[in-house]
């Protein structure tokens, strides 16, 4: 289940659910979708319990596309299990989302 | 001691004998990377055997001197003097921990374990921990060390990783398996550094499917593991994603030294990468999978020249890096090499050679017995068909007996060692010349050698060769020269110790003689005579004992050690230009070419080597005990009289000339019966001092003929030519 917030832009889309490859289908469709509705989005991560190796690559992608289409993606919020598999991967930097260390801290 | 270690010990001897002769050829040239790698390689082969027999002492002291040969081939530490002394006293203690365990005892006693220890520490102090002050300078000397050094490549922890390289096929999600988790193992064996996730295989966000599998990695991985391990992490997935693995680059130089160490069995190159870690079975076999493709799809020609070698393939595929393959291929052809040399070279037992020669011995008697019959009956068949048989014979004993002759270079060349310690010892420049190295004499002669020979440079190189600044003032060069040589002459084989020193001084001699009783006061001498009253028992001219020699136990042992070897030592000398001492040995023990004579019915053997000719005796000069050959005085012996054989010389009888040691004797016989091979049977104790017989021997009629010693007859006659010689003159002056 996903909940988009319309109120204030940037919009955002928070993912509540594992992004495992179980849903990766879903999610896919879901980013792709409110990608090529915005210009600019927001995604909350927040709530991802579990992460595995497809929803990371989910996020590559949503990345890249949006880097092709010269379009403004952010990851704003982290889980634990986001954080931690992001860093494994090290893909924080490349992601260049500023959102990682405030949310460690927190 | 078991067979292993025996053999462990011989070859280790001989392992250090060469590492003693190429550390001192690195001695006179420090820069020759050949002479430094084969020491390297005779230590590393020490190494390895002990380790094989399990021998703990040997390796771990050899591992150090390894370490500091290895340094040394880095171009870390630099060849010097005090270096090659440190490394020989080394040799010198790896020997005498395999005496050690030859003797069988578990570990060194506390006086070796003492020295060995010693040793290290000056080796660990001076050259492994520290750099030399003429080493190659490098700022801080870098931190001493408990673990075995290794080749100076990694600096940083970040090139010392492994490398690995990874893509996932697109199933692995699907699959249920996750690289993560895989990943996450992986970093459970040690420590990821780095890693880099590759997604550049994923597609457009239209044709990307979220459930396939785009990812790749490069893992740069710290850990202790080996190559086979980091693979096992995958093995779930090996189906399902390249691997690489690539090993760090200090790990490289470990593998070159485990390819280098492998036990010297023929094996493929991929065999051996595998063996030391390097490659992994799988990536093996997908190297060879590769080597096949393009042989299955060329028709004509299969396998040849057309294949990729492995090693080229494993290198493309990112495997192994070139420097790995062509340590293994070095090593590949090492064992080749060593293959083709020990095919050259087989080890056998000295008694079943000793069976070998006796039963050719038998063979030779019943050769002989079977000619004669054959010549008995008359058949010309029969006599053709045993003349055949009896030349094989006689090829059969020439390489019977070959087989136990060695060549006399290895005894030389261990002098090359004495040499140069004495001479350091001595404070004296002594340089060796060695010749005739490739004379050959029976084995059991070589090891009986030795220590008279040693016995004979250490003498020479401490009373013959002066001080430096004494010869100098001699007139001669500073440094000395000592030779050894060595060759063949009439049936004996002459080794010649020779010194360019002081020579030695005949009215010290004299003195020394009549102090000790050995002659009496105004007893008219021969140079000769003089200078070989050294070898009389308790004879020693030097005032001062030196710890080398001159404690008067010498020179009468060496010569009674030659003897027991039916040889003989002589010596020369000339004041002011040197001494020569000249040793003679009989070739062989066993079996010699012999010369027939008859006397009466008795029948008698002068071996043939000593045979210059025969000449008929005139009668005129049937009265006197020689002959005029040729304007020379020929002294002769009658053996008819000698042996007191009765019966009346028949109206001709023949002069036979032998020759021995320089000298010529005659000795006068009834009859010439030929060439005849002879088998030396020792005569009983009973007949030891019979003088002028040598042996016994069985004639093919299985009659006993009697064995002349020549040596024995020569010096009787010589003892009459001078007199003989006398009356020759007076003879032809009153003529």
């Amino acid at each position: 289940m996903t909940e988009t917030a319309k109120a204030s832009p940037p919009p955002r889309i928070a993912i509540a659910e594992d992004m495992t490859i179980y849903n990766a289908a879903v999610h896919k469709q879901q980013l792709i979708e409110a990608l090529g509705a915005h210009d600019e989005l927001e995604i909350d991560l927040s709530a991802v319990a579990e992460v595995d190796t497809a929803g990371i690559q989910l996020m590559i992608l949503v990345k890249r596309e949006a880097r092709r289409l010269g379009k403004q993606i952010h990851i704003v919020a982290h889980s634990q299990a986001v954080r931690e598999v992001l860093d494994f991967y090290n893909l924080a930097a490349e992601f260049g989302d500023p959102m990682l260390i405030p949310a460690r801290e927190t | 001691m078991d067979e292993i270690t025996t053999v462990f010990v011989t070859e280790s001897r001989e392992q250090l004998a060469a590492l003693e002769a190429a550390l001192l050829q690195l001695e006179s040239d420090p820069e020759d990377d050949d002479t430094l790698n084969a020491v390297f390689r005779s230590a590393h082969t020490i190494k390895g055997g002990a380790g094989v027999v399990e021998c703990d002492f040997i390796v771990a002291f050899t591992h150090v001197v390894e370490n500091a040969l290895d340094k040394l081939r880095n171009g870390e530490i630099k060849l010097n003097v005090d270096l090659v002394a440190l490394l020989l006293a080394c040799s010198d203690h790896i020997g005498n921990l395999l005496g050690v365990l030859e003797a069988g005892t578990p570990d060194p006693d506390a006086e070796l374990a003492a020295e060995g220890m010693a040793l290290l520490a000056r080796l660990q102090r001076d050259w492994i921990d520290d750099k030399p002050a003429g080493g190659l300078s490098r700022s801080g000397p870098p931190s001493p060390r408990e673990e075995p050094v290794q080749s100076s490549g990694g600096g940083e922890v970040e090139t010392d990783c492994w490398h690995i390289s990874l893509r996932f096929g697109p199933d692995v999600l699907r699959n249920g398996m996750d690289p993560l988790s895989f990943l996450r193992y992986l970093a459970s064996i040690g420590r990821i550094v780095r890693l880099e996730t590759i997604a550049d295989a994923m597609p457009d966000a239209d044709a990307m499917d979220p459930e396939a599998c785009y990812l790749g990695f490069e893992i740069s991985f710290a850990s202790t593991a080996d190559k086979a391990a980091i693979e096992r992490v995958f093995d779930f997935v090996s189906d399902d994603c390249t691997l690489h693995i690539l090993p760090p680059h200090s790990k490289l130089a470990d593998y070159v030294s485990l390819v280098l160490a492998l036990p010297e069995d023929t094996m493929r190159l991929g065999e051996i990468l595998v063996r030391v870690g390097a490659l992994t079975q799988s990536e093996l076999e997908a190297g060879l999978r590769t080597q096949q493709e393009p042989g299955e799809t060329a028709d004509d020609t299969i396998g040849g020249a057309q294949q990729t070698p492995l090693g080229e393939i494993l290198v493309d595929q990112q495997v192994v890096q070139p420097e790995l393959v062509e340590a293994a291929v070095v090593k590949q052809k090492q064992v080749q090499d060593k293959k083709v040399a020990e095919s050259r070279l087989i080890r056998i037992q000295a008694d079943k050679l000793d069976t070998l020669i006796d039963l050719v011995g038998e063979l030779v008697i019943a050769g002989a017995s079977v000619h004669l019959l054959a010549g008995k009956s008359g058949l010309g068949d029969l006599v053709e068909a045993s003349s055949l048989t009896s030349r094989l014979v006689e090829s059969i004993r020439d390489a019977a007996l070959q087989l136990r002759m060695v060549q006399i270079g290895e005894t030389f060349n261990r002098f090359n060692r004495v040499v140069r310690d004495v001479s350091l010892e001595l404070g004296k420049d002594i340089e060796l010349a060695i010749s005739g190295g490739d004379t050959e004499l029976d084995k059991s002669m070589v090891e009986k050698i030795g220590d008279p020979l040693m016995h004979l440079v250490r003498n020479a190189m401490d009373h013959g060769i002066e001080a430096p600044d004494v010869r100098v003032a001699n007139g001669k060069p500073a440094r000395g020269r000592l030779e050894l040589n060595a060759y063949h002459d009439s049936g004996s084989i002459v080794i010649e110790v020779v010194d360019d020193g002081g020579g030695l001084k005949r009215e010290r001699i004299i003195a020394k003689a009549v102090e000790r009783g050995i002659i009496q006061p105004g007893q008219t001498l021969t140079d000769s005579e003089i200078y070989n009253l050294i070898f009389e028992a308790g004879f020693s001219t030097v005032e001062q004992v030196s710890n080398l020699s001159g404690r008067g136990v010498g020179m009468d042992v060496v010569r009674r050690n030659i003897q027991s070897l039916r040889g003989t030592v002589d010596v020369s000398s000339t004041a002011g230009e040197g001494s020569r001492f000249a040793i003679r040995l009989p070739l062989t023990l066993a079996i010699i070419d012999g010369f027939l004579v008859g006397i009466g019915r008795a029948a008698y053997v002068i071996p043939l080597d000593s045979v210059v000719e025969c000449i008929e005796l005139n009668q005129g000069e049937d009265v006197r005990d020689y002959v005029n050959l040729r304007g020379e005085v020929l002294p002769f012996v009658r053996l008819r009289e000698m042996f007191e054989v009765p019966g009346a010389a028949p109206p001709r009888q023949n002069v036979v000339v032998v020759q021995y040691a320089g000298l010529k004797a005659g000795i006068v016989v009834d009859q010439l019966m030929g060439e005849f091979q002879t088998v030396i049977k020792p005569l009983g104790s009973i007949f030891r001092h019979i003088k002028g017989i040598g042996g016994s021997t069985i004639l093919g009629s299985g009659e006993v003929a009697l064995i002349l010693d020549v040596q024995a007859l020569v010096k009787r006659c010589a003892a009459n030519a001078n007199q003989g010689a006398e009356r020759l003159q007076i003879e032809s002056v009153t003529r």
